[in-house]
């Protein structure tokens, strides 16, 4: 019989997602994958899975959930209190959590996505090689209800690391970037980057963070379509600069001034509106 | 040709026009250590390989596109959409003559974007190669098949969209479950058949 889980509580919004299905932009198909993919590895190695395995990405926390047999659990990201059957237990190593019992998730003060691994993932149907829910093309699963059940995969001997710090949630986020490729659409693009202030938009999704702050000057126009990349730093005629995440569409026509290096991108998945963004132009 | 830096893995190559593109894609397609390579309308962004990717552009013959491997893919359309009869209009011509234009060319998957599995086709007969509609619908259904520009393309599912629209098919055009997800691909010989 299938172990399950099941989602008593979903909070503000629960996703599946693994480390994405990279490699299909040929096709219209964005990458997708978890926002934090740092903290999703985490909590994966924590129970005992591959990295890559599939678990939920809780925007805000506040999930609730309970399986079907006595799993290993791991909730990672920022920190944040969690309670087995109304007790306390701690984020951030693994959990035992017996059969029939409830693991219930806070909300965390600070940054804004935390993951939960469980023994065996989370085992729904692979779509283009990946199990994450891809919010602006609808591929994978739906994102989470109350009440639904997912399968779980079959667990391994949890080994490795037993304790990961947690993401420490910046003020100010300090973000380098790469000029290009299309920096020459802008008037000295690296000092209206460096010089620069933002703040994040409330408007932020899964498909980019959105940034209010300085005016980046631009020429007017648009290109014809162009392939895009996570982490492109995308300028709209108002100016306001789009750094793209991994739910983004996998072309555009308005001009890129620069790159965000993979590795400062899950600061930026777990940034809150009001987040001060600043950037520093690297060559 | 002009390369465009991307990030630390990636690069833009800009070139002058859909066939320059599509002898760039032919050239880097089979490349080791390619993680993405998504032609567009004058560019093709490859990620991955970049020394490699580096020599194999400093000799590519931009004037000939190789043969590369390409499959034949046959949409079967009924041609009743809703601008078929402002296309025939603009082109002058009746709407069976718009048809027949339509479904006798060969048309090739220059690229894909805007969503999953929806393909840029060129090969349009020029009388057909018309702007998009003043007002873009917020809906267009899955299946419809239109026109814009150079191009002509089949909606994979239903979104916002601009383009003339002359006609829908019922074939699936991207089925994220199934073993091959998008029914074209870049470099794919297309024809349109009168259901």
């Amino acid at each position: 019989m299938k172990r399950t889980v099941t989602i008593i509580r979903t909070g503000p919004q629960a996703l599946v997602q693994d480390l994405g299905r990279p490699g299909h932009a040929h096709l219209g198909v964005p990458p997708s994958g978890a926002l934090d993919a740092h903290s999703l590895t985490l909590a994966n190695r924590l129970v005992g899975n591959e990295e890559g395995a599939a678990g939920l990405e809780l925007l805000l926390g506040g999930a609730e959930i309970t399986t079907d047999v006595s799993c290993t659990v791991a909730v990672t990201g920022p920190q944040v209190q969690v309670w087995i059957d109304d007790r306390l237990a701690d984020s951030h190593q693994p959990l035992h959590l017996p059969k029939a019992s409830t693991l219930r998730i806070g909300t965390p003060d600070t940054g804004l996505r935390t993951y939960l691994a469980i023994s065996g993932g989370v085992d729904v149907p692979a779509e283009l090689g990946s199990r994450s829910t891809d919010l602006l093309s609808g591929i994978g699963p739906d994102p989470l209800r109350d009440n639904d059940v997912l399968p779980l995969g079959r667990p391994n001997v949890p080994t490795g690391a037993d304790v990961v710090p947690p993401v420490r949630a910046l003020q100010t986020l300090v973000i380098p970037i790469r000029l290009g490729p299309r920096d020459d659409w802008f008037e000295d693009a690296e000092s209206q980057l460096r010089q620069g202030s933002w703040t994040v938009s409330d408007r932020s999704n899964r498909v980019g963070a959105r940034l209010n702050g300085t005016k980046l000057n631009r020429r007017d126009g648009e290109i014809p379509s162009e392939g895009m990349i996570t982490g492109a730093v995308q300028v709209p005629p108002d100016g306001q600069p789009v750094v793209f995440l991994n739910d983004h569409p996998t072309t555009g026509g308005y001009p890129v001034i620069g790159v965000v290096d993979r590795d400062h991108l899950r600061f930026l998945g777990q940034a809150r509106p009001g987040t001060s963004v600043r950037f520093r132009p690297i060559s | 040709m002009l390369l465009r830096r991307c990030g630390t893995d990636a690069l833009l190559v800009e070139v002058d026009s859909l066939a320059e593109v599509a002898a760039v894609r032919a050239a880097l397609q089979d490349l080791d250590g390619v993680e993405e390579l998504v032609p567009a309308a004058r560019t093709v962004l490859v990620k991955g390989a970049l020394a490699q990717v580096r020599d194999v552009l400093a000799t590519v013959d931009l004037t000939h596109v190789p043969e590369t491997r390409s499959r034949e893919v046959t949409i079967p359309v009924t041609y009743d959409g809703p601008d078929l009869d402002l296309v025939a209009e603009t082109a002058n011509v009746s709407p069976e003559e718009v048809v027949r234009l339509h479904a006798d060319a060969t048309y090739e998957v220059a690229f894909c974007g805007f969503a999953p599995g929806f393909g840029y086709l060129t090969g349009l007969p020029p009388s057909l190669q018309q702007p998009r509609l003043d007002s873009p619908r917020t809906k267009v259904p899955a299946g419809s098949v239109g026109i814009a520009g150079e191009f002509t393309a089949a909606y994979p599912r239903s979104t916002p969209g601009g383009w003339r629209l002359i006609g829908r098919t019922d074939i699936t055009l991207f089925d994220p479950k199934a073993e091959t997800p998008a029914l074209l691909q870049p470099g794919d010989r297309v024809r349109f058949v009168v259901a």
